[in-house]
């Protein structure tokens, strides 16, 4: 997995790029998120459509990285899913959990 | 759609990056058996899962172990078998992921996702060691998963 993040307006925007799934993009996701927060980034917007494949593993790592977020007062939402990560979303209702957005100047506006 | 006697058998050691090999060949299987890309990928995903748990829960990440994954399509029948060579578990104590106590686990979904976009999954488990997890699926009902635009 490949992220790229830019920062705009006070929301770090990291784009995902590959897998995320067992052994792979799942621990990566981890750590990519783990950055961002300890470089003081509090909003983040995972750009997903470059996501290639998501299984249970990064599905979780998804959930993982909300309640991280979260739990320090910020703020994680999804830009752009592809639409079997939406159908995995919604299976599971996780789509009830993550603010998604189709349009990134939407998904700013909501921070 | 309509194929008779196709099996494929694969076996593998324990490593995640081994997971694609047989997730892969689920796909090309269903795709050259008639099933759309769709409905393909989900029965791959459903291969994905159960491989990844029989390495991870199974086998405990141990490259010694092996999982074979066999691949039966009788007409548009598909029988999918994944073995490994762990101890077992209590498929009654696998936590229902839909559960709102349940929702914001960061495991704990992979045999849900089996189960939605197989017909049918059951665990079966040998004395002397090793699980068998068979998976069935009528390719001539089509995915039965309609994919939303996000």
């Amino acid at each position: 997995m490949k992220a790229t993040s830019r920062d705009v307006n006070g929301v770090e925007i990291i784009k995902l790029e590959g897998k995320i799934t067992i052994g792979a993009g799942d621990s990566q996701l981890r750590e990519v998120i783990g950055n961002a927060i300890n470089a003081g980034k509090k909003n983040i917007l995972l750009d997903m459509s470059g996501v290639t494949t998501i299984d249970s593993s990064g599905i979780g790592e998804l959930v993982g990285s909300y309640t991280t977020v979260t739990n320090r007062g910020g703020k994680l939402k999804l830009l752009h899913l592809p639409a079997k990560l939406n159908e995995l979303l919604h299976v599971t209702q996780l789509i009830t959990v993550f603010e998604v957005y189709d349009s990134e100047s939407d998904a700013l506006g909501s921070f | 759609m309509e194929r008779d006697g196709e099996r494929i058998e694969i076996t593998i050691s324990s490593r995640f990056e081994n997971i694609e090999l047989v997730q892969v060949i689920a796909e090309h299987l269903c795709e050259n058996a008639g099933l759309d890309e769709d409905g393909s990928h989900w029965i791959g995903m459903a291969v994905r899962e159960a491989v990844a748990n029989a390495i991870k829960h199974g086998n405990k990440l141990d490259v010694r172990k092996k999982v074979s994954a066999t691949f039966d399509l009788r007409g548009s029948e598909l029988e999918i078998r994944i073995k490994d060579e762990g101890e077992g578990f209590d498929p009654a104590k696998v936590s229902d992921p839909l559960n709102p106590k349940n929702l914001m686990k960061t495991s704990g979904r992979g045999i849900f996702y089996m189960k939605t976009f197989m017909d049918h999954i059951e665990y079966s488990f040998d004395d002397g060691g090793g699980t068998m997890l068979l998976m069935t699926k009528n390719l001539a009902k089509g995915s039965g998963i309609a994919t939303t635009k996000a």
